[in-house]
């Protein structure tokens, strides 16, 4: 049949040559490459030690804010779970007594904020949702575990530390 | 035969055979470390600072993990195949010679275990009888996998042990012994062997490649395509002992190279150096060049591991019998012909 383009190519298999049987040449060039990497820097990163230097806009674990009076910025409103597609998010909601009005910023507050880890694909959606600007995901990596249940992060681990008292 | 004499011998053995284990061990770490610096990681670093306890780790694992004899194994042979496999790597470092003698007072001590006449013979006797805790392995598992893997790693070794014999002959043709300590005492200074017999070295080191088991001839136990190979059945210590014994081949073949045709604890200068340091450091002097070459020897051995793909079997027994053997042969004739002729002349 007559080739339908010209850039047919017949892979012709040449004997091997002289140097190449006694394998000598190809070894000792081998050897060179291999001894080529072995000063080379490492790529490796020492993990727990050394961490990589994220981008700026990486997004890790999240963190529940506080505002410039250590007050939770968030109100329950439940938009971040709305708009999470992995339905990691729930949360149940409280009103605020008067006692607590140092606590939180508006009249209701989450009393129980829960984000399943091993749900959550930290799309980022939540962050955008957010109308009080109450959830970020600026932490770190989330850390291994060994129970399922351990992965369900409450108000303990997300939210921020408050502001120290002056 | 005075009571000194047992004692000086049986703490050059003692020394010698923890200096082997030792080396053996470590040959582990520095195996995973050349190997990470090849591929530019690191290495393991987490036992220890930079890694180092890591063959002490490794060794407990080993020692932790459940024991597995097959249910219709020979017991008895397969136990006695790892211990055969450690028996035999050890032997082979009893007539190598460590250094010059050491003067004490009166008293002259050799570093080397026994001076057979017959050395050379011993070792490559020694190395013949490897292959045994190997095929015993193998053939005891009661695994058809473990019985075809033997029986290929034998095969290498029995096809590799003719080119290697033959690399010897040519070498015996140029020194006229086979006893080591006058060997290594031949190539005083920088008169090594390698000038006289590049070929036989070369020769010699493929074959101690395929001897020990190392890539690219690694077929015996190649871990990914041919289920581990004879030692598939071994788990816990066992297995450890026939990694051990790998190691310590290593050690042993590295030494013999080192020995036989890199000077041993010859080299440039030594007449000086034996005057200005005394009769006892300046033999120790020698010692640690020797094992100076036996670690380049050793990190060779791995360089070439992490660089060669493996042969294939038939590659493997074309390379053993079609092109070293008739090397072999010829580097005998024209050694022989040329060593008349000088002395003809």
């Amino acid at each position: 049949m007559e080739p339908l383009t010209s850039k047919k190519k017949v892979l012709v298999q040449k004997p091997l040559t002289f140097a190449e049987r006694i394998y000598l040449p190809a070894i000792t060039k081998g050897l060179s490459i291999t001894m080529s990497h072995f000063f080379k820097k490492e790529a490796t990163i020492r993990y727990p030690e050394v961490q990589r230097e994220m981008s700026i806009n990486w997004r890790g674990m999240h963190s529940l804010k506080r505002d410039e009076n250590g007050k939770e910025r968030c109100t329950a409103c439940g938009l971040c779970a709305l708009s999470c597609p992995a339905e990691a998010i729930t949360m149940i909601a409280a009103e605020r007594k008067p006692e607590e009005k140092d606590l939180y910023r508006e009249e209701k507050y989450a009393a129980v904020y829960e984000i399943n880890m091993l749900r959550c694909i930290f799309c980022g959606l939540c962050e955008e949702a957010c109308p009080k600007e109450a959830i970020y995901l600026d932490g770190p990596i989330v850390p291994s575990d060994y129970l399922r249940k351990d992965f369900i992060y409450g108000k303990d681990k997300l939210v921020e530390q408050p502001l120290e008292k002056k | 035969m005075d009571i000194t004499f047992v004692i000086e011998k049986f703490v050059l053995v003692a020394v010698i055979f923890g200096i082997s284990l030792v080396i053996a061990m470590y040959s582990t770490y520095a195996e995973r470390k050349v190997a990470a610096f090849l591929q530019d990681r690191l290495g393991p670093d987490r036992a220890g600072p930079f890694g180092i306890l890591q063959p002490l780790a490794d060794g407990l694992k080993m020692f932790m993990k459940e024991e597995i004899i097959p249910s219709n194994a020979n017991k008895w042979l397969f136990m006695v195949g790892p211990g055969l496999a450690m028996l035999t790597a050890c032997i082979g470092t009893a007539v190598i010679p460590w250094g010059s003698a050491i003067t004490l007072g009166s008293r002259v001590i050799p570093l080397q275990v026994t001076d057979i006449n017959v050395g050379v013979l011993y070792i490559f006797g020694v190395v013949s009888l490897g292959v045994y805790g190997v095929m015993i392995g193998g053939w005891a598992s009661n695994n058809k996998y473990s019985l075809l893997s033997a029986i290929r790693a034998a095969s290498q070794n029995i096809s590799y042990e003719v080119a290697m014999g033959l690399s010897i002959i040519a070498l015996l043709l140029v020194t006229n012994t086979m006893s080591l300590k006058e060997i290594v005492d031949q190539q005083h200074g920088w008169h090594w062997n390698v000038i006289y017999q590049p070929v036989g070295f070369l020769l010699f080191m493929v074959c101690s490649f395929a001897e020990t088991n190392r890539a690219p001839f690694d077929l015996p136990e190649c871990e990914t395509e041919l289920i581990g190979g004879y030692h598939t059945e071994y788990s816990s210590m066992k297995l450890g002992f026939y990694l051990f014994a790998e190691y310590i081949n290593m050690f042993v073949s590295s030494a013999v190279m080192a020995t036989l045709y890199f000077g041993g604890y010859n080299y440039p200068g030594m007449d000086w150096v034996l005057l200005h340091t005394g009769p006892v450091i300046g033999p120790l002097i020698g010692t640690v060049v020797l094992f100076i070459k036996i670690f380049a020897f050793i990190f060779f051995f791995m360089w070439v591991r992490w660089t060669i793909p493996r042969f294939r079997y038939d590659q493997l027994m074309h390379l053993g019998w079609k092109m070293l053997i008739p090397l072999a042969i010829a580097n005998v004739i024209i050694t022989g012909i040329v060593i008349a002729i000088v002395e003809k002349f």
